[in-house]
């Protein structure tokens, strides 16, 4: 019996420990692509500014209240704009952003196969 | 016909690249926040500068009211500089000047407001800076004009005589 209680514990502590570290990397994530406004390049997470320290204190109390990573930066980005997010989401002013390199890929595969593998032949 | 494709195609892209980076050439390169206005402003819950009671926001911000919430600091120097503006929109019956205290110490606020007069209704006290992330905001100082519950202009940094002429002409 005394055993089974020493097990539960462990077993609770263990579980306690895993939850409360999946919270602070999530944390981190979200800090991390989190541009600090008024440092220069740095991020929330490395900065230590009090801008950025109140920042990091607003995701942690918004994580607690349940919101999700997505509410998080829909919060920042009405509050701040899209500038505040290092990894912009894909809408109508950054498609360009986005496909650019995608377009560039395809372009540089088409030359390369015209080219190399079509002349070959 | 083949050939002359490639150095077209060459020329047309590296005079896009070229138009892109000349247009940037003139882009300042120092970020100036966008200042957005006509936004709702955020629920919250406060304590109180004098006696420390617990204060909502819907209580304090009326429709058909303008208000001015201010965020400074006893340790901003340009809220010290910015101060004489506000004791001088005080006088204005249209508006009432809400303070938000920002990570600051109870004593040296009240010195401040002992030495140079309070020009606030009331004062909230914003203990770690997340009020003031609520509300949208950069830093100390910086002011809100606020009407029907929503931000009719933000000015960041320390008021001047020209902002305060602005924010008469919006309250007339």
């Amino acid at each position: 019996m005394k055993l089974f209680k020493y097990l539960l514990i462990t077993f609770f502590v263990i579980n306690y420990n895993s939850l409360n570290a999946q919270d602070v990397n999530l944390e981190n994530k979200i800090t991390k692509n989190l541009r600090c406004l008024i440092c220069q390049g740095q991020s929330i997470y490395d900065s230590d500014s009090e801008f950025a320290n109140s920042l990091k204190l607003v995701v942690k109390k918004k994580l607690e209240s349940g919101n999700s990573e997505e509410q998080i930066y829909d919060f920042l980005q009405e509050k701040y704009g899209e500038w505040i997010l290092y990894d912009p989401k894909f809408n109508k002013n950054t498609y360009f952003l986005w496909l650019l390199p995608i377009l560039m890929f395809i372009i540089g595969g088409a030359i390369i196969f015209k080219l190399f593998i079509i002349k070959k032949n | 016909m083949k050939t002359k494709i490639y150095p077209i195609f060459l020329i047309f892209v590296f005079s896009i690249i070229f138009f892109v980076f000349y247009k940037g050439l003139k882009n300042s390169n120092i970020y100036t926040p966008d200042v957005k206005s006509q936004i709702n402003i955020p629920k919250f819950q406060a304590k109180d500068f004098e006696n420390n009671k617990t204060i909502n926001s819907k209580d304090i911000f009326l429709n058909d009211k303008f208000y001015l919430l201010n965020i400074w600091a006893s340790w901003c120097i340009p809220c010290r500089e910015e101060h004489k503006f506000l004791m001088n929109l005080h006088k204005e019956k249209l508006i009432d000047i809400i303070g938000l205290n920002y990570k600051d110490n109870h004593l040296k606020a009240k010195k401040f407001l002992d030495d140079l007069k309070s020009p606030y209704k009331i004062i909230l006290k914003d203990l770690d800076g997340t009020i003031a992330i609520e509300w949208g905001a950069y830093g100390v100082p910086e002011t809100f004009l606020i009407h029907n519950k929503k931000i009719v202009k933000k000015i960041i940094g320390p008021l001047n005589e020209n902002s305060i002429l602005e924010i008469k002409e919006i309250i007339k």
